[in-house]
């Protein structure tokens, strides 16, 4: 892992991420951002993939459950490659390939459309499991929302990846406890995620997900994981990296307008400059 | 064999153990009903690629759903309630908006399901799965049909919700010379005075129907809607010009099913007087199958009372 570069690459993300909200006038940026160095982690260093051959049969899956923050997945696809950077100034403009939601009928690198919460685990485990039945190796990375897993199906595609011990699959829980009402524990407390993952057969571990260092070894480990499905609870901090947005419920699905991006954009520049 | 009776859920469960021999891709998912649904009969031939989820329908979805993006064919299958109702988000954001190549098997349609009564009696699952964009939606009459619809699923590329009953209903078509084909309805009698037009088991129904009214002297010229999206509106036209007096007949709602489709397309292009015999916006309840038909008036005799009235 070259952490440097990645963390270079998450600011160029972030960046992406507010540029592309502010110009789409809507959307979310603070989750968006408390994922941003897992997106950077996933496409820059974890996952086996080639953007030149977006649908090639062999290559790792990911499945971004928590559809809402596609501007954070947007940007990670385009600065990987799979279309042009500045494709993110579309993001939600009529006739753009940019859904608010990911849309994979249209978008290159994009493995399973999603949005509608709850959902996207349950493709993720049928991914996997088709990985298993066809001895492929290819590996399944899902990312959900910690509001996101109160609903009812994301344990239920727990339950079966654990049944099913699907150790080709790997959850990670965005832990940036706020949700649009108000803070997680408030609103209907998933707590604690961790035991209720281990109670349906994960291998589990909690980490800071705002720190390469930790994803590094977190994913690492998920990948010696044998017989059992891991998940990762990332403690993140919502609207990570951009000061005024940062543990703001507020910020969950609003744009920035022009002077607030301005302010957002040159504190990520600094940010970026600070890294050399 | 033509008079046998056979429940359209046998047909399926056998038709998949055809299709399995041939393709490998095809996988059977189920949720905790594979003795109900039949796919009991793929799971004894193939156990490998017959996959029980549990009860929890909602998940059977979005995992039918992955498993298609990487080569595999789903049949998705539980009742219809469960299956088109209880999933019916999933299938429409998960199978539905992107295309999947995923077929959703619902048996124990409509109220024919009998003793366990109106919480499984799905009498809307049409009118849900037809408003899902790009959703094949189709209802086959007898074995001969059910069986060659499972085929003609497989080999359609894209979602398909396909409707099987739990009553054993009599084989109309005869397998020597039956012809399948997605969209497009099938004239099982001809006639001058007036059409029906029919699907599911009704479709035999309809047919004793147009018997009993040749007694009276009606003429009735009798079609099969096996396909109800996409509807064979060709097929429909030319039945309303033909006799100028169109009746639906279906084990579902009169809302939002076969009466509302053939009803958009006469209204839009050849209005045309029709009366739509289903269930009427009311819940179903328990009893034997037949009494059920009989009272619901879907039975030979209540489309005929329901035609002469």
């Amino acid at each position: 892992m070259d952490k440097l570069k990645l963390q270079k690459t998450a600011v160029e993300i972030r960046k992406g991420i507010i540029s592309s909200v502010h110009s789409a006038k809507a959307g979310h940026p603070g989750g968006s951002l408390s994922a941003a160095d897992i997106f950077t982690y996933l496409y820059f260093e974890e996952m086996n993939i080639d953007p030149a051959n977006p649908k090639d049969e062999n290559r790792d899956r990911f499945v971004l459950s928590k559809g809402h923050t596609a501007p954070g997945l947007y940007a990670a696809l385009a600065h990987r490659g799979y279309f042009p950077v500045e494709e993110l100034q579309t993001l939600r403009h009529i006739g753009s390939i940019l859904q608010g939601h990911p849309d994979m009928k249209h978008i290159p690198g994009v493995d399973m459309s999603s949005g509608s919460l709850g959902q996207g685990l349950s493709t993720a485990v049928g991914m996997a499991l088709a990985a298993k039945l066809s001895g492929k190796e290819y590996r399944t990375y899902c990312l959900c929302g910690d509001g996101e897993i109160q609903e009812g199906q994301i344990w239920e595609a727990a339950m079966f990846a654990g049944h099913r011990k699907l150790d080709n699959l790997l959850v990670i829980v965005d832990n940036n406890n706020l949700q649009i009402d108000g803070t997680v524990e408030e609103v209907c407390s998933p707590y604690p995620i961790d035991e209720k993952f281990k109670a349906f057969g994960f291998h589990v571990m909690n980490i800071n997900g705002n720190d390469f260092d930790e994803i590094d070894a977190a994913f690492r480990e998920a990948k010696q994981t044998k017989g059992m499905p891991t998940a990762i609870i990332a403690h993140t901090i919502k609207g990570k990296g951009v000061s005024f947005m940062e543990n703001q419920a507020g910020w969950h699905g609003k744009a920035p307008n022009d002077e607030e991006c301005v302010i957002a954009l040159e504190e990520l520049r600094k940010a970026g400059d600070a890294l050399c | 064999m033509l008079g046998d009776k056979i429940a359209t859920r046998d047909s399926y469960g056998n038709a998949l153990v055809e299709l399995g021999k041939e393709h490998e891709n095809l996988v059977v998912l189920d949720a905790d009903l594979a003795a109900a649904t039949k796919t009991g009969i793929f799971k004894k031939a193939f156990p490998e690629r017959h996959i029980d989820c549990g009860i929890a329908e909602s998940n059977m979805a979005g995992i039918a759903a992955g498993m298609s993006t990487c080569g595999y064919v789903p049949f998705m299958s539980s009742f219809a309630m469960f299956a088109a109702g209880r999933a019916y988000e999933q299938i429409r954001n998960s199978i539905g908006y992107p295309h999947l190549n995923v077929k959703i098997g619902a048996t124990h349609a409509g109220i024919s399901v009998g003793e366990d009564g109106a919480t499984h009696q799905c009498n809307e699952d049409i009118a849900l799965m037809r408003t899902i964009p790009g959703m094949v939606v189709i209802n086959p009459c007898d074995d001969v049909e059910a069986r060659a619809a499972v085929k003609a699923a497989y080999e359609y590329v894209g979602p398909c919700y396909l409707r099987f009953g739990r009553l054993a209903v009599p084989v109309i078509n005869d397998e020597a010379t039956y012809h399948f084909e997605i969209g497009k309805g099938v004239e099982l009698r001809k006639g001058k005075d007036l059409t029906i037009i029919a699907t599911g088991l009704c479709v035999s129904e309809a047919l004793e129907a147009a018997k009993m009214l040749e007694k009276d002297g009606i003429d009735a010229q009798v079609i099969n809607i096996h396909t109800i999206k996409p509807l064979d509106e060709e097929l429909v036209i030319a039945a309303a010009k033909q006799t100028g007096r169109i009746y639906t007949v279906e084990e579902h709602s009169i809302i939002g099913g076969l009466g509302s489709a053939v009803a958009e397309v006469l209204a839009e292009k050849c209005p045309t007087p029709l009366t739509r015999i289903g269930v009427r916006d009311r819940y179903g309840e328990s009893g034997p199958a037949k009494d059920l038909l009989h009272k619901y008036e879907l039975d030979a005799e209540g489309i005929y009372n329901q035609i002469r009235k």
